[in-house]
């Protein structure tokens, strides 16, 4: 049925890579049905020719030039990348990627690429969305897909503010936070997004901060070679309605003592010199202590791979959400279950092994027919 | 058929309307389902109206509880269930009580006396059995143990005694299988499916359907039983089929014969769920159903489907519409295919979930914010679904835009004998995706890039470059962009380049004309339907014309844009009326493109027209009697309602004359003697409504 395909959806075979880039993911399991590239790309092969026009110093340019930097790791098609965005500020991202893009409606980007990228396992294909956008109107869109497990890459840029309408608060803004819409302070509690995701059966959750490319960069790799959905939660600065709000864990003489760097298998320790750490203490709560007092051997040891959800989300919750005191970034959790799309390709090649290819005059013709001469 | 009947003499009817009335556990659903599979295999042309609550299980033995479903038969062509039965099979008295009213004086009740118990009679409100009363009289009764004689049928089979009651439904098909001589063959084969691995239900389901046959054939009761000869029907092989199911089939087709993948987003809904089921069981035609976690996802599915090369279709009925507005905005920005079915249902809000209405036509014309054009398209008739599915497809793969297509409760239920199409028949869809870049950058080096809104100038449709071609990247959105190059555009001129263009688009599509039924060409009143209501408007035309009366029938299956000699046609006629089950939705929309005056014939009962009933009101026209109401979308409100003389709520809109805005009628139709009616008259479910009496 796909012959008038061109180029078939998921048919297309990896081609050989001339030259691989310094840092190559194209050999991950996940990015198997996708196209690689045997022309070396860089930054540049992504930019497309629109100009950038975010709000001078937003934290926006800083993780556009990371994926842009990003994206030749991938060693994939650049045809065979996808960008697709809801409404807010950070929604503009795929005019800016010479790749294909959708710029769509309030909320509904997860929805959209749902479908594409249940029809198209040769595609790579990501979400850019805000805090506003993917947990305000477009929450039930997020929770579904990654409960599904959809294969997608979904970028949730967290200002806790709404930038394009101009500075209200939103869902991830704290409690009384005065804005033009709450004059007298916000009432609602914030969401944490990556507990939300957690909660939500996401298999893949990560935090990062936009200001750190480096960080950013590495939880993009392990994003990018999930096979399933990835949430990744990049801390990013308004500098226009939402200035310095992730400023402890970015100023030098605060970010060591405020930001635990999450590694899988390591024991989790943070601070100057590393003289915090997290244990689970006698009535199994995750706490912040000094090293010193419990010994290295009584720290918890970061497992992203654990089946269990609960001890990421105990860590998702250490996090004080006015002072950001405590706050893990990194990747929370990363398990293995199918891939929504994978799942239904296997329906789909189950039942034509069973039934055969569906024959549409018998199905016209069901079984109780008869004969008019 | 296996057994001889002779024995009783046997009747010959031309026409039977049968309704299996119960309890929505009795299994009157499927009754009537095997009941017309057994008169399609016969021969006969039928229609058939399921009407069932909305409660999945309403307490047993009350009035909400009660499931119908109508069959109409007979040796000619059939386009209705039948405005009334003649026959009415009540398992229950609840289903006595909310059906009797509807069968005319002399007609058959076959009842299961057994369950006129006191405390079932009393729960619907008879003091004691109608039955035994003689309040049914004028009917001729056939009052029949149905319950315990399927009991003591299948007694030796070892059921429980609540399992074994439950096959009474099949001793009711049995015993009217008798009486119109209908063939068993199909039923037994059908339970043997039905029931395999059941043993002991299958048996009992078999041996109640044939203690019902022989009970005909052995009592007294029944004297006589009855045939209805088979019908002359085109040649050709025939299946029944339902409104939903040729629905899926034709979006499978159309799969097949566009080389697209289909690809349906779709939130379960009633009436449209049964789509979503039976594509969700054709995973070997290579379809992904995806039962999305709302109804705005089901269509940004199937919309993000289409942007990579799918048949995208999402399915629902009026509240989905409502909800997925935006994203079929977006669909016409992004001008992409994609298929919106809603098979409608009663509304406002969740209003009547099973019942059938046609009142989403200006929802679907107009309901999104800007101007935001969609071609819509309507079935007539169950099988006619099928077709509309290709017909839908056509139009969205052409011109590169979402496309409505409207069903409704009554047609996705209702079942038709349908002649089986061959596949190679079914119209070519086949589509090419861009593969070249396709605008000159005027450089030295003579290069090229891809603009995303260059237009074919026949179709003004822009290409489909879905994501994977290389050098083909662009960026789309619902931001408006400059046509050709598709970059971002607040450009005033730009955008009201755009916009005409997407209307101009759409007002273009290709659309065959409007055919007129006018078989002497010497009627000069025409009746224009849309939808479903085509199966009672043709009976009722067909019943008008055997008594003589000149009537012409025409229906519109283009909504948007109309066929381009739809104004000649209406125009050609001294008085157009127009049936609809809604207010007057495509009326106000003939008016208001045309200026023609038509005439509505309004009802919303939940249930398709009666042909007896529109009957009357083409005739009233035709004489120039019909009364008008002003209640209507198309009604000018103001000039009769403050009058206050049909006791409804009265709105002052415009202005305080009685006459008609006359500057906005045709010159040759300004009110002359037959002007507005002095008393507009109580509205009825059925009347005639437009607020002036001005006729062209
Ligand atoms: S309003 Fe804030 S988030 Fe939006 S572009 Fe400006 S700085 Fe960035």
């Amino acid at each position: 049925m796909t012959e008038q395909v061109d180029p078939a959806p998921g048919v297309a075979r990896p081609e050989r890579r001339a030259r691989p880039a310094a840092v190559s993911l194209a050999g991950a399991p996940a990015l198997r049905l996708i196209p690689k590239t045997d022309v070396p790309q860089s930054a540049k092969d992504f930019k497309s020719d629109q100009e950038v026009r975010w709000c001078p110093g937003c934290g926006d340019y800083a993780i556009l030039a990371a994926v842009q930097g990003f994206m030749p790791q991938l060693g994939l098609k650049r045809e065979n990348i996808v960008f697709i965005s809801g409404i807010g500020c950070a929604a503009r991202f795929p005019y800016y990627m010479n790749t294909y893009g959708m710029h769509s409606i309030h909320g509904r980007a997860p929805a959209i690429a749902t479908g594409l990228a249940s029809t198209r396992p040769d595609l790579s294909v990501w979400v850019v969305t805000g805090d506003g956008d993917a947990l305000s109107i477009g929450g039930n869109h997020l929770i579904h897909a990654l409960r599904r497990n959809v294969n997608l890459k979904i970028l949730l840029f967290n200002n806790r503010i709404y930038g394009l309408t101009k500075g209200q608060y939103s869902p991830t803004s704290e409690v009384g936070k005065l804005t033009k819409s709450t004059p007298f302070g916000s009432l609602d509690t914030p969401f944490n997004p990556v507990s939300v995701a957690l909660g939500a059966e996401a298999s893949f959750v990560a935090r990062t901060i936009d200001s750190d490319r480096q960080h950013l960069t590495s939880v993009l790799q392990a994003a990018a070679t999930h096979p399933g959905t990835s949430l990744v939660e990049i801390y990013q600065n308004c500098n226009i309605f939402n200035d310095n709000a992730f400023e402890p864990l970015k100023d030098s003489t605060s970010k060591d003592e405020a930001t635990i760097r999450l590694e899988h298998g390591k024991p989790i320790r943070f601070g100057i010199g590393g003289h915090r750490g997290v244990i689970r203490d006698a009535a199994g709560h995750l706490k912040v202590v000094d090293v010193d007092q419990v010994g290295q051997d009584a720290l918890l040891v970061h497992d992203a791979h654990d089946e269990d959800p609960s001890t990421a989300f105990a860590l998702s919750r250490l996090s004080h959400p006015e002072t950001l005191d405590n706050t893990p970034i990194g990747v929370f959790r990363d398990v293995r279950r199918p891939s929504y799309e994978s799942a239904m390709s296997a329906q789909i090649d189950t039942a034509i092994a069973r039934r055969g290819l569906g024959d549409l005059q018998g199905l016209l013709a069901g079984k109780d027919t008869w004969i008019v001469r | 058929m296996t057994r001889q009947t002779a024995a009783k003499p046997v009747q010959t009817l031309t026409d039977v309307v049968i309704r299996f009335a119960g309890d929505s556990g009795d299994g009157m659903q499927l009754t009537g389902d095997r009941f017309t599979v057994e008169t399609a295999a016969f021969g006969n042309s039928l229609s058939t109206l399921p009407d069932f609550p909305a409660e999945i299980r309403a307490p047993a033995g009350t009035l909400p509880g009660v499931s119908a479903f109508q069959l109409h038969f007979a040796d000619h062509s059939v386009v209705t269930p039948g405005d009334s039965p003649t026959v009415l099979v009540a398992m229950n008295p609840a289903a006595l009580k909310a059906n009797i009213g509807d069968l005319p004086r002399g007609g058959i009740v076959i009842v299961d006396t057994d369950e006129f118990t006191k405390r079932n009679l009393a729960k619907v409100g008879y003091p004691v059995s109608p039955v035994e009363d003689g309040s049914l009289a004028e009917y001729q009764v056939h009052a029949v143990q149905i319950s315990s004689m399927t009991i003591e049928a299948v007694s030796k089979i070892g059921l429980s005694r609540k399992d074994a009651e439950r096959s009474k439904n099949m001793f009711a098909l049995g015993l009217l299988s008798w009486l119109y001589h209908r063939p068993l063959e199909g039923t037994r084969q059908f339970l043997e499916t039905k029931f395999a691995g059941k043993r002991e239900i299958l048996r009992a389901n078999l041996v109640a359907l044939e203690a019902g046959w022989s009970f005909g054939e052995t009592t007294e009761g029944f004297a006589v039983h009855y045939e209805v000869k088979p019908a002359a029907l085109p040649a050709g092989r025939y299946r029944t089929i339902r409104g939903n199911q040729a629905l899926a089939y034709g979006l499978v087709a159309a799969s097949e014969r566009s080389g697209l993948p289909l690809f349906l987003g779709s939130y379960p809904i009633t009436p449209a769920s049964d789509i979503l089921h039976e594509l969700s069981a054709l995973k070997n035609f290579g379809v992904r159903t995806f039962q999305a976690e709302d109804e705005i996802a089901g269509v940004a599915a199937a919309l993000g489907a289409s942007y990579g090369g799918s048949l995208g279709v999402t399915t629902t009925s009026g509240p989905g519409i409502a909800l997925k507005a935006e994203t079929i905005g977006l669909a016409v920005a992004l001008e992409l295919p994609l298929v919106v079915v809603d098979v409608q249902r009663g509304g406002p809000s969740t209003g009547l979930p099973t019942k059938t209405e046609q009142a989403d036509l200006l929802q679907v014309m107009f309901g999104r914010n800007g101007e935001a054009p969609v071609p819509v398209i309507a079935a007539r008739s169950a099988s006619d679904c099928f077709d509309i599915a290709l017909e839908a497809v056509r139009i969205a793969t052409t011109y590169r835009t979402p496309v409505f297509l409207l069903s409704d409760g009554y047609l996705a239920n209702g079942s038709e004998p349908w002649l089986i199409p061959s596949v190679e028949s079914l119209p070519d869809l086949r589509v090419s995706f861009a593969t070249q870049t396709n605008h000159s950058l005027d450089d030295a080096a003579g290069g090229s890039d891809f603009w995303p809104y260059l237009r074919d100038p026949q179709t003004l449709a822009r290409p489909w470059a879905i994501p994977g071609t290389p050098g083909l990247e662009h960026r789309i959105g619902g931001i408006e962009k400059k046509d050709g190059s598709g970059v971002i555009s607040y450009d005033p001129a730009n955008h009201d380049h755009m916009v005409r263009t997407r209307a101009g688009k759409v007002a273009g599509i290709d659309v065959p004309p409007l055919e007129v039924d006018d078989p002497n060409g010497d009627a000069d009143v025409l009746v224009l339907g849309w939808g479903s209501s085509f199966g009672p408007i043709t009976g009722a035309v067909r019943n008008l014309r055997a008594e003589g009366v000149r009537v012409a029938q025409a229906h519109l299956r283009h909504l948007n844009p109309m066929p381009a000699n739809t104004e000649e046609v209406l125009r050609a006629y001294r008085r157009v009326v127009l049936p609809e089950m809604n207010l007057g939705q495509l009326a106000l929309l003939i008016r208001g493109l045309f200026l023609v005056d038509v005439i509505g014939v309004n009802q919303v009962r939940g249930l398709p027209f009666r042909v007896a009933e529109l009957m009357t009101a083409v005739r009233s026209v035709i004489d120039g009697t019909e009364q008008r109401t002003v209640i209507g979308t198309a009604g000018r409100y103001g000039t009769f309602v403050t009058r206050g003389t049909n006791g409804l709520p009265s709105i002052e809109v415009g202005g305080d004359s009685d006459e008609p805005f006359a500057s906005d009628l045709p010159a040759a139709g300004r009110p002359g003697g037959d002007g507005p009616p002095d008393d507009a008259g109580s509205p009825s479910t059925t009347g005639t409504s437009s607020p002036n009496g001005a006729h062209r």
